[in-house]
């Protein structure tokens, strides 16, 4: 119970800081990333804010077996920066210079009630299922191939 | 285009960073965005709660905007409705493929010096600055 009420608190936290950042503005992410015309810089500030206060907590945690409210940590492990971690992130980064909108900012938006925002998000959540759905389709396509492999090692 | 706003912009960042951290410390989990969005659609192990109070805090905090602060939904910016598609598309698609966002790889894996993490945050800044210069500099801003 703790622990969900951590989640909803940092939650309110994150979104505020979204909006005092100038993260929810399309105008200021696409100012920020327009280097060749008048640079805003400003965002390279929150993740300068973000980023110090987080590698304080990082390094807090750092040799703990267990977070305070939970049984363990759920940090990624992965090390292997493969073709799939560059294409999804140049992907990302091609909508997100588009619309000005990344994820957080766009989900925290939607309670402004304005249609091009949920226009937005309900194409993000259509991106999310059509990877979900082009994942199980690879797998399909790959089992008859490691089948036939399989027999051929077993023969 | 707009004001140079250092000062809130750090700020801003600093609750962000406080909000992650909080995550980490206290539930041992990580505040990517992406990912917590992707989990309660697809909810496949207990992992599901946490999230969606995550979420329900975002949609809260942006109430509060709306009300304290509704400036902060000012956009400037709104692309046209096909536009705003296929970025979302791409955005949902993306941030799956490569396992993360602006907040779980720019955030969360920059502070922890996590090499996917720094190769994607580069690889999405160079492509949301290739795709802003191709907006505004070539298409003179019409999208």
């Amino acid at each position: 119970m703790k622990a969900l009420l951590v989640s909803f608190f940092s939650g309110i936290v994150f979104a505020l800081g979204l909006g005092i950042s100038g993260m929810t503005r399309p105008i200021k992410v696409i100012g920020f990333l327009d280097f060749t015309g008048k640079w805003d810089a400003s965002l390279a500030f929150v993740m300068l804010g973000a980023i110090a206060v987080y590698s304080i907590a990082y390094r807090l945690v750092r040799g703990r077996r267990a977070p305070l409210l939970g049984e363990r940590f759920l940090i990624p492990e992965r090390t292997d920066i493969d073709r799939n971690l560059i294409a999804g992130a140049a992907m990302f980064g091609t909508g997100w210079g588009l619309a000005g909108f990344c994820p957080g900012p766009a989900i925290t938006s939607l309670a402004s009630g304005a249609a091009p925002v949920a226009l937005f998000v309900i194409a993000m959540v259509a991106g999310i299922y059509l990877h979900g759905a082009f994942t199980r389709l690879a797998e399909i396509r790959m089992r008859p191939v490691s089948a036939a492999a399989q027999i051929a090692a077993d023969s | 285009m707009t004001n140079f706003t250092p000062v809130a912009s750090f700020i801003g960042g600093v609750l962000i960073g406080l909000s992650a951290a909080a995550m980490l410390l206290l539930n041992g989990k990580i505040a990517g965005i992406s990912g917590i969005l992707a989990g309660v659609l697809r909810p496949v192990k207990a992992d599901t709660l946490w999230r969606a109070c995550f979420l329900a805090g975002l949609l809260a905090g942006g109430l509060m905007l709306r009300v304290y602060l509704p400036q902060a939904f000012d956009f400037g910016t709104i692309r046209s409705p096909g536009a705003l598609t296929v970025a979302g598309l791409l955005v949902g698609f993306g941030t799956r493929l490569g396992n993360g966002c602006t907040s779980g790889h720019g955030i969360c894996g920059t502070a922890r010096l996590s090499g996917r993490s720094i190769a994607a945050t580069a690889t999405f800044m160079v492509a949301g600055a290739a795709v802003v210069y191709a907006v505004n500099h070539l298409l003179r801003g019409s999208l």
